[in-house]
């Protein structure tokens, strides 16, 4: 189990290539704990609900239907406020997505710096069309709003990493760089 | 060697001084650059004595409205009833700005320095930084730095021995760029929708989880440590009456030399965007610049010699906001540049006033029906008209914030409107 001190607990990286998936997030000695802590750090319990969302998809990849319910039973609140909340967010997968989630700025600065033609790089050495999962389960593009990281442009976000100064043609290498073994960019 | 790139403008204040250094991160060797000095004189000092400084250094908020610190500091209750609550902002979307991830990865010490004192300022007994969620490589970075903290006894129980106890927590949005509005982000940290509230009440009175609060920009509270430190009069040495101090600027567009520069506020436009990032790449000439992120209004090459303050650029016509000028050269397309802004502001509407809702939409698509070559020259009339509807009639500027760059395309690049519809009325 990863150790993970209060104070941080809601701010892990929830959007991750290996996934440890699991029926019932709070009945293992892991899930107990994150939502202990989380709820150690707010006044209110509903503090927790983003934290928690993050958890959940963080364990299995997606936030699933059923995880919202367990997150409403464990916070009091109701399934549809719960609902409501996840899908105010663009970060939170309502679906299963690829182990690699895409997603590429074209935002004003990486938009004057071809990032509409790094996505569509995206999408033929994938071979997937926008947000779509690719055959093999691995990869999902989207297109991305300004991703804080303007100077860098093209900017590109996979997971929990950054790709900056990506050019249509060197799409192939970022890809290279995302199997395990593969240094860090 | 700096980071990125060096220029004789840069003054290097603790603030930008450690950037590119790994080493800085860690809390040994963050102590001999003279870590947490400032935390040490703070728990010795009276909450208004740092208001106080803090107030007269002139220091103004970074986040893009440039509201005086140390004066939202003192709308705090003085006595307390209850929890007090400081947030970072950490949210850092808009559309030109990457200044706060410069800092959160590092000299995340230094945040959390900046931190500590603002809530003992404010009487704060919890400080949260909200970071936005896509921010994943430097939360951890700033992680590992908070957690380092709390061992070393800088956070939690009895802070350097002096009775005083402050908790720090870090949490995550998850893609919205309206959680960066204040009022929005507090809505998001209690667990809700990162949806706007209508002011007054105002934070200081009832904030996040009904609880006195104040929101501060991570770069605001970044320069509180060398204040307290070096005195108000010191930081006074840069800039101007009503703009003191430096300013950590993020260019990107068309440039030589993109991103972060510390510079003192004042210096001209013109030499930041020529001098310090050498101008547009390929010998191309520059055709706008969005001086201060992308919600502020455009200028054009001829207007850049204003100087780089609050006041010099609202004189201008435009808006310092987060000092992040986005530079577009002379083959750019305004009409659809202007699109992709307002389709960032379209999608980013949290769609609780119609106006916004509605308005940022309308304009995102006229903008696209006149780039494609299907507009009117009544659209330009359309568009103005928006203009009028989308300014100050809502619970937050989100909507406001299209107004600035449309408007000023359209007053100064018209002919590139007109040159796309052809004449067809
Ligand atoms: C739509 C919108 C988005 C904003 N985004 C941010 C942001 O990402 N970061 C930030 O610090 N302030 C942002 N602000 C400004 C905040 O509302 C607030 O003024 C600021 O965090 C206060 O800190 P300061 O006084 O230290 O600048 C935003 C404002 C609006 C209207
Ligand atoms: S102005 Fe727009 S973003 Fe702001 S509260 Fe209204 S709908 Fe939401
Ligand atoms: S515009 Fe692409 S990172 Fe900001």
């Amino acid at each position: 189990m990863k150790k993970v001190h209060p104070a941080v607990v809601g701010a892990q990286p929830f959007q991750l290539a290996e996934h440890r998936p699991v029926e019932r997030l709070f009945e293992d000695a892991e899930g107990r704990d994150r939502l202990e802590k989380s709820l150690s750090r707010y006044p209110e319990k509903k503090g927790a609900l983003l934290p928690m969302l993050a958890y959940a998809q963080e364990r299995n990849g997606w936030l699933s239907p059923e995880a919202m319910e367990e997150i409403a039973e464990a916070l009091d609140l109701t399934p549809a406020y719960v609902r409501s909340v996840a899908t105010f967010y663009t970060m939170y997968a309502k679906r299963p997505v690829g182990r690699y989630w895409i997603q590429v700025c074209t935002c004003i600065s990486c938009h004057v710096n071809r990032g509409e033609e790094v996505f569509e790089s995206f999408l033929e050495h994938t071979g997937t069309r926008a947000g779509e999962v690719s055959e093999d389960g691995r990869y999902t593009v989207i297109e991305a709003e300004c991703l804080g990281a303007c100077g860098f442009a093209t900017v590109v976000q996979v997971n929990d990493r950054y790709f900056e100064n990506v050019t249509p043609e060197t799409v192939p290498e970022v890809l290279a760089q995302l199997e395990p073994g593969e240094p860090e960019a | 060697m700096g980071f990125p790139h060096d220029h004789d403008l840069e003054i290097g204040t603790i603030l930008s001084r450690h950037f590119g250094d790994p080493k800085a991160r860690e809390l040994d060797t963050w102590l001999t650059y003279g870590g947490y000095e400032g935390l040490k004189q703070a728990v010795e000092m009276d909450p208004g004595e740092i208001t106080t400084i803090v107030k007269d250094s002139g220091l103004r908020g970074r986040g893009g409205a440039g509201f005086p610190t140390g004066l939202k500091w003192s709308f705090m209750p003085q006595e307390k009833s209850g929890p007090h609550y400081l947030c970072c902002n950490a949210d850092e979307s808009e559309p030109g700005a990457f200044k706060d991830r410069e800092i959160l990865r590092w000299v995340p010490h230094l945040l959390i320095e900046g931190c500590l004192i603002a809530a003992r300022a404010i009487r704060a007994e919890h400080a949260y930084i909200y970071v936005r969620g896509e921010y994943f490589p430097f939360t951890s970075i700033l992680n590992d730095a908070v957690v380092e903290a709390y061992e070393a006894g800088y956070i939690g129980r009895d802070i350097l021995g002096s009775g005083w106890d402050c908790d720090l927590t870090v949490h995550i949005g998850a893609g919205a760029y309206i959680a960066g509005e204040e009022t929005g982000l507090m809505s998001s940290l209690t667990g809700g929708r990162a949806e706007p509230k209508i002011k007054p009440p105002f934070p200081a009175q009832s904030g996040v989880f009904g609880k006195p609060t104040t929101v501060n920009n991570v770069e605001t509270l970044a320069a509180v440590p060398m204040i307290l430190i070096n005195g108000a009069d010191w930081y006074r040495q840069w800039g101007t009456e009503k703009s003191p101090g430096t300013k950590l600027w993020c260019c990107s567009g068309h440039l030589v030399r993109p991103g972060n520069y510390e510079l003192e506020l004042g210096v001209p436009l013109k030499d930041v965007i020529y001098d310090v990032c050498g101008g547009a790449p390929d010998g191309k000439k520059i055709k706008a610049v969005i001086p201060g992120g992308s919600s502020t209004a455009m200028l054009t090459a001829d207007e850049l010699d204003v100087p780089s303050t609050y006041e010099g650029l609202q004189e201008a016509g435009s808006s310092l906001g987060t000092a992040s000028p986005i530079v577009l050269n002379e083959d750019t397309n305004i009409v659809r540049a202007m699109r992709r802004i307002a389709d960032f502001y379209a999608h980013e509407s949290c769609g609780q006033c119609v106006q916004c809702r509605e308005g940022t939409s309308w304009v995102a698509k006229i903008l696209k029906r006149i780039e494609d070559g299907d507009g009117r020259l009544s659209d330009l009339d359309t568009l103005y008209d928006l203009c009028e509807q989308l300014t100050g009639r809502t619970i937050c500027v989100l909507a406001d914030s299209v107004v600035f760059p449309l408007r000023s395309s359209l007053d100064k690049f018209r002919d590139e409107y007109e040159a796309l519809i052809g004449g067809r009325a």
